[in-house]
């Protein structure tokens, strides 16, 4: 289920040249905030958990996933050069769960690690304020990574679509309508970081067992369309 | 097809020039300013997907709708409540609704330029009597009329709305006219910075993600920073001076203290207190700083497409 050489081309579009300086950027700026804020205001498990919760999980994370996810496969359908791939006696979802491997990796290093080292930053991990949200990032991670990979074998405006899904249905609908929020990936890790904190400054909305089960029928479902999906794609010229 | 030789040559010649009929052209020629407009109208076209697959209208159309309904509603609830005032003042309505504003402004800068960029279309605009110059000048003013088409339109409905309602007509056409002001300078700036990041990558996928991180995330770290330093200041029993200072680091905060410095708008900073006076020079000189700054760089950017 897993190819060596998919992989190491998948990491090589993700990481080369400068798509990785968005992707590192990100984390060098959560970090530099958490030392200013540290600074400013000293060690305070509020302040941690607004800032890991409301910059971190809400913002950082779909962000990235969604340049990785995306990443992993999109540029390639969009430019033809999947067809080389294609015909390469490699099964179809071998290569999605090879380049799904790919991209929850990225997307966790390049946001659960900053998320920690900003939580020890931030508290020094009072309270497992850093542990839980970090645990939430690797979380979110996976299924952001499986839906974005989706999108990306779906639509050529994939991008857009999974910004939209992040920043409008999970921030603005989330904060408005709290139906949306049982829909979203932020809350179900939240409720997984919920349980791992213990304490009462990480919530969720979502009960921890619909959350667990949701986001393993997401990443399994996402996953397996996918796969089905590259099986039968159909590659269209630009508009 | 045979070639045609309209040019009787004279017997006994071996060697002759075949005059096969191309002509020159005589007609009238347009002209750089011309080519400059055609390239501005066709970008501003392709900004709501009007020329284009109906894919591509999907999304501009979408979030054209979504920033015009919210104002269709505040104007609807006005007349039905015989309200004397609109719930939202219109130099506000832009800050509530800028993620909607910073996914447009994502989504259509990198369609813009950077497909230009990937299919080397490029060499063949400046093969036309445009210059580096107009091809930049086209393609800001093209995306930042587009902006201002999207954020103006809400402010209108709301502005014919409080008429129909019959609200004070000289109050609203101020607070009108201050709205149009304050969306003028957005979306020069949201376009200049869209469009400076957009050229950098041919990839319109990247191009995306990355003018929608520095929107978002400039946004996010600003709002939890101010947050932060507001709360600290209440702990301390004062008010905090960092907050507006911290707002200069993202283009929504900046729009946002511009306009409550000078067009009597209320700030959405925490604490409700915007930049003073003196702050607000720093606001506009920034802003406007920042649109010559993007301006300057995308000058820069195509002076030499060999790409």
């Amino acid at each position: 289920m897993y190819d060596p050489t998919v992989a190491r081309l998948t990491y090589r579009a993700l990481l080369g040249r400068r798509r990785a300086l968005i992707l590192g950027a990100l984390p060098l700026l959560l970090i530099a905030i958490s030392i200013v804020v540290r600074a400013l205001a000293g060690a305070d498990d509020q302040t941690a958990s607004d800032l890991l919760g409301g910059l971190a999980l809400a913002t950082m994370v779909p962000i990235i996933g969604v340049i990785a996810g995306t990443g992993a496969i999109g540029p390639e359908i969009d430019d033809g050069s999947v067809v080389y791939l294609l015909s390469k006696p490699v099964k179809r979802p071998t290569i999605i769960f090879t380049k799904l491997i790919v991209a929850i990796a990225v997307t966790m290093v390049f946001s659960a690690l900053p998320t920690l080292i900003a939580g020890y930053i931030l508290n020094g991990n009072g309270q497992q304020i850093a542990v839980a949200y970090t645990v939430a990032a690797l979380v979110a991670s996976i299924a952001y990574a499986a839906i974005f990979l989706l999108l990306g074998t779906v639509s050529r405006h994939a991008v857009v679509f999974g910004l939209v899904y992040a920043l409008v249905w999970e921030a603005l609908f989330g904060s408005l309508v709290s139906g949306a929020r049982t829909l979203s990936v932020q809350q179900w890790a939240l409720a997984v970081a919920q349980k791992v904190s213990g304490g009462d400054m990480v919530t969720s909305d979502v009960a921890l067992p619909t959350a667990t089960v949701l986001l393993a029928v997401v990443t399994v479902l996402a996953t397996w369309y996918a796969g089905q999906k590259l099986r039968s794609l159909t590659l269209a010229g630009e508009e | 097809m045979a070639v045609e030789h309209p040019v009787a040559t004279p017997p006994g010649d071996q060697t002759r020039i075949h005059n096969i009929g191309y002509r020159t052209y005589d007609g009238p020629r347009l002209g750089r300013s011309y080519a400059t407009r055609s390239l501005y109208s066709q970008s501003l076209r392709g900004a709501y997907g009007l020329g284009r697959s109906v894919k591509s209208k999907v999304l501009p159309m979408l979030l054209f709708v979504v920033m015009c309904v919210p104002a269709a509603i505040m104007v609807a609830v006005a007349v039905a409540t015989k309200a004397n005032d609109l719930p939202v003042d219109y130099t506000r309505y832009a800050i509530i609704m800028q993620a909607v504003i910073s996914l447009y402004v994502a989504s259509q800068a990198p369609q813009s330029v950077s497909r230009d960029l990937r299919f080397k279309t490029v060499p063949l605009y400046f093969s036309r009597p445009i210059e580096t110059a107009d091809y930049v000048r086209a393609k800001f003013a093209a995306l930042a009329s587009a902006l201002f088409i999207l954020t103006a339109a809400p402010l209108l409905v709301l502005y014919v709305g409080a008429l129909l309602a019959k609200l004070d007509f000289a109050d609203q056409t101020k607070g009108f006219a201050q709205g149009l002001v304050s969306v003028t300078l957005l979306s020069l700036l949201f376009a200049g910075i869209g469009l400076v990041i957009a050229s950098v990558t041919p990839r319109r996928g990247f191009g995306i993600a990355a003018v929608i991180a520095v929107m978002t995330i400039s946004y996010g770290a600003v709002s939890t920073l101010q947050a932060i330093a507001d709360a600290q200041a209440i702990d301390g029993g004062g008010s905090s001076g960092a907050i507006p200072w911290i707002g200069l680091f993202s283009p929504v905060t900046l729009i946002d203290g511009v306009q409550s410095a000078f067009l009597g708008a209320t700030s959405a900073f925490p604490g409700g207190v915007g930049p003073s006076n003196g702050e607000g020079a720093v606001y506009v000189l920034v802003v406007l700083g920042l649109i010559a700054a993007s301006y300057g760089l995308l000058m820069r950017r195509y002076r030499k497409v060999g790409l």
